[in-house]
């Protein structure tokens, strides 16, 4: 049972502002990211939340209390580091088992909630090692078996799977979401990597430069993108984006035009512009129609060919890189030109300032 | 698995620290997590403070005045007569002429002591490092073997010295045996003073023999094969390469050896006594005779010849800083 | 096979010259640097009468003496090397001038004259281990061991105990004065307790401590080598060990003993010996602040019995021994890590 809530939350190191008050509820029990390119500050505001950071400003609560100036260890949390953190001249279960002796925990307590953790995490054949003799994957559940046995009101993890190669990622990956809802807490995870923060999450928070940019679910965050930011940050390959202007409002849509080129219509809001103004198109890969008729010009520079899937990577004529991604396999060869149609319920715009115009009607099946 | 030692030892262990357990991090709650660095500075810092710290600013006071008395409150003021006393002489070059004579033959001899005791030193070492760095079998066991007398006491290696040198000891009875004539080498002078250098280089010479060693293997192999490719003499890659690659090295290892040189005493006090004469008493010797072994103690004087003996040492310090600051850049 | 072993110093050329000196060199410095070391060690077993004997002999050889009928003491017994009884072994009764007069063990009752140039000491392989024995019946050496032992061994844990407290401040925190501090404790780098040596002794005689074995502990437990070396070890202990523990609930003390200090064991290992060998070798400030012979350590022990006219060179000699036998104990199971830590770290 615990609420985190962070209210205007700031931390100055000396002549420099990290976190630029932060405003944030993670409910009770919810499984929530926090996502950015590196230096974004994610760690930092996990470090405070876990009190390993002082705070310089504004109010960090659990369950409504105040916990601003109470120790790491008082505030009831537990976390699982990058580098796991594990002591090294301790075996598994000391390691386990420190945490609890700390707090003059009975001994049999200890016993029973430590082969409790090694029977849930699979690492009981392990126990008398030490993290020296563990492959990576072992070392993980180590590090998080020494969370659960301290049962947390909330569970923080700092990139947790950036040590682990991509396949044991994947089955970890599964392994923090089955512990999740097996156990309920409320859980922080921050992450440099999206597939990670749209596979896990129930809430993601997007961080750029110690502000947030957006709050939402996986698929709130993917097709609604606050900004630019956001849009290019969320989703794999990346979304393409394209210089364009406005050539036309209408009610519940506009116009949009590349210079010499032929127009489009977006279904977003003509909220906040008007013709003439200078805006970004994007449009994510899999929207793209290779169609034709006269579209979007693009040359294809290469092609992967994954069988079930294609992707081709385009220039178009004013030299913005185009990514196509086709379900299914294409006859196309590098070095053509195709054309390529934005669908107007596909299309996001984004003002010059980065921010983006409110979707109307959306082509994804949601 | 289970060894009792080890279980006692870790017993003990947890039962001391364990013990501070409670007053330490009440400590933590009062004064917080921010100044408990503070706390764990304590220790050392008292004994810095008590032994290190308060004994320089005390020098200055025990230089200024005189008598026997040992505290300070009982010592009449007597500005710089100490070191007037120490430095009045009427010729420079003969310790004669000066009121504290044994001092200046104690300047001399130090003199004397440091220059080649350090030079022959440095010239050894080189020369062993530089065999211990080629490719020979038991290369392990040939560095132990010069390091070890490095471990051996100061009063152990004169002790061991004295025996072989005595009148009848076994290094005039081998020269007896190759018909050579036998010498008291502990009563002559000159002998006694060439003995002095020579067991202070064999008691240290492994420790710089070690430093040189490290500094040589440091060196990559690729320049010595890119030497061997243009055809370089082997006179040619050790002046040409070697030695240039090892100057770093060498002036920490030169101005190590000179700090050392200077506070010379242990063994030689044990060896030769200072004799001679005073014909091996070097200057630490002095401010200790001064100071603790002759009635009356005079504690002003031998706080003034620690003084004249720190400006010396700050002097090579100043050296080696400079030294290692530029072996750290280059 | 072994030749090509031994050979093998310039690899690909035959053995040249360099190689020659080399050996020899090397040959040269086993014979110079052990030697002295194992002459003391073989004398220390020789009788008195055997240490008088000039010129020495290598093995502890001791003049053989024999009981014969009708002499009360024990006569010395003799090779005769040449004349008419070569080959026998005699005993001397007593010499007259040029001459000998001997006599045979297995028929006391003939006495034969001998030439002194036809007969040589004939010797017998004697271990005196009495040397060792009176150094512990007649001279206390056993306080003198003990005195050493206890102040060795207790300085070191101090010294461990308090540098890696304040090593573990100055690495894992941040605060004002750290710098400072710091900077403070290297400078004592260059300031040799010897330039001290009167206001120490000032210090130690307020503290009532002179003339006991803490007045050589305390001044000499902070040392800035060991704070040093320390220092820079911790740093390289990663600070997520250090959050993870206060994750765990432990205090910055248990942080310390728990996790900093096994950590730092390494580190902690190269200061012990040098603690140790600093402590046991220890000589100028123990001849300042012990002056009873009941608190001498055995360096100092050592010191006092060689200008003492009294002592014998057996007793000394037995006692160098067993004082350099732990301190070459320890280099014989410990040399990669003792030459390798100082090697390291540049300090002695």
């Amino acid at each position: 049972m615990a609420v985190v809530e962070l209210e205007k939350l700031v931390k100055d190191y000396a002549g420099f502002r990290a976190i630029h008050g932060v405003d944030l509820t993670i409910e009770d029990g919810e499984f929530c990211v926090f996502v950015g390119p590196s230096g974004c500050g994610k760690s930092t505001l996990l470090r405070m939340i876990a009190g390993l950071e002082d705070i310089s400003g504004g109010e960090l609560r659990i369950d409504g209390e105040r916990v601003n100036e109470q120790r790491a260890a008082e505030r009831g949390l537990a976390m699982v580091f990058q580098s796991y953190a594990l002591y090294p001249h301790m075996t598994v279960r000391e390691n386990l088992a420190f945490g609890l002796e700390n707090i003059r925990t009975p001994k049999d307590e200890i016993r029973r909630r430590v082969d409790d953790a090694a029977r849930m995490l699979q690492i009981e054949e392990h126990m008398q090692r030490r993290p020296k003799q563990l492959s990576g994957g072992q070392r993980q559940r180590v590090a998080i078996g020494r969370a659960v046995v301290r049962e947390p009101k909330v569970f923080l993890f700092d990139e947790p799977l950036s040590n682990l190669d991509a396949e044991l990622r994947v089955v970890m990956r599964g392994e923090i979401s089955s512990l999740h809802r097996r156990l309920g807490n409320t859980m922080i995870y921050v992450t440099h990597d999206q597939v990670e923060a749209m596979t896990m999450a129930d809430k993601i928070v997007v961080l750029k430069l110690g502000t947030i940019q957006q709050v939402g679910s996986p698929l709130d965050l993917y097709n609604r993108p606050a900004n630019q930011f956001v849009a290019g940050f969320i989703g794999s390959p990346r979304m393409n984006f394209l210089k364009m202007s406005v050539a036309e409002t209408r009610a519940e849509s506009i116009v949009v035009k590349e210079e010499n080129g032929r127009s489009f219509e977006a279904a977003v809001s003509p909220e906040g512009v008007k013709a003439g103004d200078k805006v970004t198109v994007g449009i994510r890969p899999e929207h793209l129609e290779i169609g034709s008729e006269r579209g979007h010009p693009v040359t294809i520079d290469s092609i992967e060919q994954l069988g079930g899937e294609s992707y081709l990577y385009c220039t178009d004529a004013g030299g913005h890189p185009v990514t196509i991604h086709k379900s299914g396999q294409t006859r196309l060869r590098a070095g053509e030109e195709a054309q390529v149609f934005l669908p107007a319920e596909s299309i996001h715009v984004f003002k010059e300032d980065g921010m983006a115009l409110e979707r109307l009607r959306i082509g994804e099946a949601v | 698995m289970v060894n009792p030692l080890n279980q006692a030892a870790q017993f003990g262990y947890r039962t001391a620290f364990g013990l501070f357990e409670v007053p330490m991090a009440g400590a933590q709650r009062l004064i917080g997590i921010g100044r408990i660095a503070w706390l764990f500075l304590l220790p050392n810092l008292v004994i810095f403070g008590l032994f290190t710290f308060l004994p320089i600013i005390l020098n200055f006071f025990y230089a200024t005045t005189g008598s026997d008395a040992i505290l300070l409150s009982q010592r009449p003021y007597v500005g710089a007569e100490n070191f007037a006393s120490l430095l009045s002489c009427d010729n420079y070059l003969d310790p004669n002429s000066c009121r504290r004579d044994i001092f200046w033959r104690a300047i001399y001899n130090t003199s004397w002591f440091v220059v080649l005791q350090v030079g022959f030193m440095i010239l050894f070492s080189l020369l062993t490092a530089l065999i211990l760095n080629r490719d020979i079998p038991f290369r392990g066991f040939f560095r132990g073997v010069f390091f070890y007398p490095v471990l051996l006491s100061p009063v152990v290696v004169a002790l061991i010295w004295k025996w072989i040198l005595q009148r009848y000891g076994v290094l005039n009875a081998g020269l007896e045996g190759v018909g050579l004539p036998t010498v008291n080498w502990l009563i002559s002078a000159d002998w006694a003073f060439f003995w002095v250098i020579f067991v202070s280089i064999w008691a240290h010479m492994g420790f710089y023999t070690l430093i040189l060693l490290a500094g040589l293997q440091a060196i990559p192999s690729d320049v010595y094969e890119a030497a061997e490719m243009d055809g370089a003499s082997r006179w040619r890659v050790f002046s040409r390469i070697t030695m240039p690659l090892l100057m770093p090295t060498m002036v920490v290892v030169l101005v190590l050896s000179l700090i050392r040189a200077v506070q010379a005493f242990d063994e030689i006090f044990v060896l030769t006594g200072g004799g001679p004469g005073t014909a091996t008493t070097l200057i630490l010797q002095y401010i200790y005779e001064t100071g603790f072994a002759s009635r009356p103690q005079l504690f002003g004087l031998a706080a003034a010849a620690s003084i004249l003996m720190a400006v010396v040492l700050l002097v090579l310090t100043l050296l080696q800083l400079r030294a290692t600051r530029s072996q750290a850049e280059g | 096979m072994v030749w090509s072993f031994i050979s093998r110093t310039r690899g690909r050329n035959r053995f040249d010259l360099t190689d020659w000196l080399t050996w020899g060199y090397l040959i040269f410095g086993i014979l110079l640097m052990f030697g002295p070391v194992l002459w003391v060690a073989m004398s220390s077993f020789k009788t008195d009468a055997a240490l008088s004997e000039y010129p020495p002999t290598f093995l502890p050889l001791s003049p053989q003496t024999v009981m014969v009928e009708g002499y009360d003491e024990p006569l010395p017994l003799y090779e005769i090397t040449g004349g008419e009884y070569e080959g026998r072994t005699l005993a001397q009764i007593r010499r007259i001038g040029l001459n000998a007069q001997m006599v045979d063990p297995q028929a006391p009752g003939e006495r034969l004259n001998v030439s002194i140039n036809d007969r040589e000491p004939a010797r017998e392989f004697s271990v005196a281990w009495g040397n060792y024995t009176q150094l512990f019946e007649r001279f206390n050496f056993m306080q003198y061991f003990w005195n050493s032992a206890f102040i060795t061994v207790v300085a070191t844990i101090i010294t461990v105990i308090f540098n890696s407290m304040a090593a573990f401040a100055l690495a894992k925190y941040k605060f004002r004065g750290r710098t400072v501090v710091f900077l403070l404790i290297i400078a004592t780098l260059m300031i040799p307790p010897t330039i001290n040596l009167v206001p120490i002794y000032l210090v130690v005689n307020e503290l009532g401590i002179v003339n006991s074995p803490w007045g050589v502990i305390w001044p000499a437990v902070a040392t800035p080598t060991g704070v040093f070396l320390l220092r820079q070890y911790m740093l390289t202990i990663p600070d997520d060990l250090l959050d993870a523990a206060r994750m765990d609930h432990a205090s910055e003390w248990r942080v310390y003993w728990r996790i900093v200090l096994p950590l730092a064991a390494p580190a902690i290992a190269v200061l012990v010996i040098f603690s140790v060998m600093w402590r046991w070798n220890e000589f100028l400030w123990p001849l300042i602040v012990l002056t009873r012979s009941e608190e001498f350590t055995l360096q100092l022990a050592l010191n006092a019995f060689q200008g003492d006219l009294q002592t014998s060179w057996s007793g000394l000699l037995a006692m160098t021994v067993l004082t350099l036998l732990p301190i070459t104990i320890i280099f014989a199971l410990l040399q990669k890590n003792i030459t390798a830590g100082i090697a390291q770290s540049g300090v002695k």
